[in-house]
């Protein structure tokens, strides 16, 4: 396999709030021989709060952003959902607005830069999957993760919605000509969408790509009804009840169905039900203590990096006894 | 039986129901009965839930009417997938699902018999926004009430909706907050909002500006999205009502609207969201009830509450030009 090769946006979260899931995603990288250059211009991509506030400058911003992957070459790979539902909501609108691609584009003149849209925008765990492949990375396997039941949690904005994601994050696209898909379409739309089953993309009311992903570790995965419901993180400032509920109802719900811990891909989602334990398990009247870690940190615990690199001491919720 | 023929073609595929069973009147909780059938590749939901009825158990219970994907009454939940019954093909969702098919009411807190629930909050909550045109009618009209094309595009696939109720009973918030208006009353708001014949949009505005049931309490799960079998895609239009809000100048400072204005506040100075500073200015004094939390992130070296310099802020390389681009693209204030 020649090596692969990643523009790694890496948002706000990894580089301060969770610089575990930057470590370890490095580390896993290291290991697999898959070489990520950072995209140290990027800037935040608003977390979809800025586009409420103004989206022209959420466009502009997040334009921005990918011309930097553009101008290496490379495709962009996400570690945060939000940030790849915010990446690829911009992309998907100026591939198919010409007039809006040109709006944006006369902003990014005055700085020197232009959006083409050359590079695909995609999670990571996906490059991981359709990329790397599943089979390597069950050969690098050198701790398997056998003796842990792990819940699977996906996070909302990497499978809903999911006609944007079926078609940036899928490895194999249909057949050019065969589906067309575009923001907002009303009817004509409907119908000419495809069903996520058809090809390769993941159902977003039954994925499976991260239990696929633990089985080629060697892990257990644990099936509940809450795995790709939402964690609330969005309102946790202005409606911390509804916040706590949801983290709550999830993390309950994967404890009692037997997981050791939990697992996302989503930085924003691992904050959100690693910290609110306490909170969320007050209002449910109930205990609520499980580790929560970010899919890299995960991987790199079967791949064997180190306990700095893995980062454990960043998790809040105890997950030292993990590393063993 | 119905579809000896496409039996004989060899074009059916053998499915489980495991359809949801309860009646308030009689049943303390809900239970599941199964009911195994051949299925034809032509057959839709509503036709099963007709077979259920006609062939194993009479006394089985759902809504239908149109049978034309307009009147939006057949609304269920397959396998935990919001769909019109009338409107969604059973093979497509074998192949989603594999051969076993959970037939479910929209919600189960609010089902009254079998597949049939009580949309009462659905409707009083849509009423709230005034979903219709409100104007000053001349009852001698001189002249045809012009609309430009561009005028019609804005709220069109917000006109889709049929009030079929998929997407509010797909939404988490719905589930846990009884004040919260949901996405269809929000799609409606917006779609009435931007006519230009109607003369209550900031009123609208208004309603669904407030904490608690408007707009700023969306989860941003896309449950609503993808849920929607008329393409309306309701958390565009919430996010239409966002920026509504900012343009109209309808928006007060409060913790949600500080906390959206906040990251350009943010972006300008650093490129990334400072993620502490967020906090303290949305919340202002409020920021008290997060000491136990921010005790824990301290504790895992997740913040540093006293690099006053901002030493440990990452910046993004080429600050200058996020600076400028937020100087010249920036539209709304706070």
């Amino acid at each position: 396999m020649s090596k692969l090769k990643y523009a790694l946006y890496t948002g706000c979260t990894a580089r301060e709030s969770t610089p575990e899931l930057l470590s370890s995603t490095l580390a896993v990288a290291e290991k697999l021989g898959i070489e990520l250059v950072l995209l140290d211009e990027a800037s935040c991509c608003g977390a979809s709060h800025l586009q409420d506030f103004d989206e022209f400058l959420s466009l502009v911003l997040n334009a921005r952003n990918i011309c930097y992957a553009e101008q290496l070459g490379l495709p962009m790979v996400t570690i945060c959902n939000t940030c790849q539902l915010n990446t690829v909501m911009t992309k998907e609108r100026l591939d198919n607005d010409p007039e809006m691609r040109a709006r944006v584009n006369e902003k990014l003149a005055e700085v020197g830069l232009e959006y083409k849209g050359t590079s695909s925008v995609r999670h990571f765990l996906y490059a991981l999957i359709d990329d790397y492949g599943l089979e390597n990375i069950r050969e690098k396997v050198v701790k398997p993760l056998s003796h842990f039941n792990i819940a699977p949690f996906y996070g909302c904005h990497n499978i809903r919605p999911s006609h944007i994601h079926y078609k940036h994050n899928a490895a194999a696209l249909p057949p050019e000509g065969e589906y067309h898909i575009g923001e907002g379409g009303g009817e004509n739309l409907e119908h000419e969408q495809p069903l996520m089953s058809k090809y390769t993309g993941e159902n977003p009311y039954a994925p499976d790509s991260l239990e696929r992903l633990i089985e080629a570790l060697e892990g257990k995965s644990v099936d509940y009804e809450s795995k790709n419901k939402c964690c609330g993180f969005h309102v946790d400032l202005q409606a911390p009840k509804t916040s706590n509920a949801l983290t709550g109802t999830a993390l309950s719900d994967a404890i009692d169905n037997g997981a050791d811990v939990v697992v996302t891909p989503c930085p924003l989602c691992q904050l959100n039900m690693d910290l609110k334990q306490e909170s969320a398990g007050k209002q449910l009247g109930r205990e609520i203590e499980v580790p929560v870690l970010h899919l890299p940190q995960m991987i790199a615990l079967a791949l064997g990096c180190t306990l700095e690199e893995i980062g454990l001491k960043h998790n809040v919720t105890k997950a030292t006894g993990l590393y063993a | 039986m119905s579809n000896e023929k496409t039996q004989t073609a060899g074009a059916t595929r053998k499915v489980t129901i495991k359809a949801f069973r309860f009646n308030a009147e009689t049943d303390y909780l809900p239970y599941y009965k199964t009911y195994e059938m051949e299925v034809g590749k032509d057959e839709l939901i509503l036709d099963l839930l007709n077979r259920i009825k006609w062939e194993h158990d009479g006394s089985f219970s759902y809504r239908r009417s149109c049978r034309h994907g307009i009147c939006g009454a057949c609304g269920i939940k397959v396998n935990g997938k919001p769909v019109l019954s009338c409107k969604q093909n059973a093979h497509e969702l074998i192949d989603l699902f594999g051969d076993e098919l959970v037939f479910e009411p929209q919600s189960q807190k609010r089902a009254v018999k079998d597949m049939i629930v009580d949309k009462g909050d659905f409707w009083s909550k849509h009423a709230a926004v005034k979903p219709y045109v409100e104007t000053e009618v001349d009852p001698h009209p001189t002249s045809e009430t012009l609309m430009s094309p561009e005028q019609v595009e804005n709220f069109l696939d917000a006109d889709y909706c049929i009030q079929c109720g998929s997407c509010h009973y797909a939404c988490p918030v719905i589930e846990v907050n009884e004040d919260y208006l949901g996405p269809a009353a929000f799609a409606a708001a917006y779609r009435f909002t931007v006519d230009p014949r109607d003369e209550a949009g900031r009123e609208r505005l208004e309603t669904t500006a407030e904490l608690g049931s408007g707009v700023w309490d969306c989860v941003k799960c896309y449950e609503c999205a993808e849920a929607c079998p008329k393409g309306v895609n309701p958390i565009e239009k919430i996010t239409k009502l966002h920026n509504l809000q900012f343009e109209e100048k309808v928006a007060e400072r409060n913790v949600a609207t500080k906390h959206a204005e906040g990251f350009v506040r943010s972006i300008k100075k650093f490129g990334y969201l400072d993620e502490q500073d967020i906090v303290l200015y949305s919340e202002g004094l409020g920021v008290v009830k997060h000491l136990s939390e921010a005790l824990k992130m301290i504790k895992a070296g997740k913040v540093h509450p006293f690099d006053f310099a901002k030493k440990k802020m990452p910046r993004s390389k080429n600050l200058e030009e996020i600076q400028k681009l937020i100087e010249i693209s920036k539209t709304n204030e706070l």
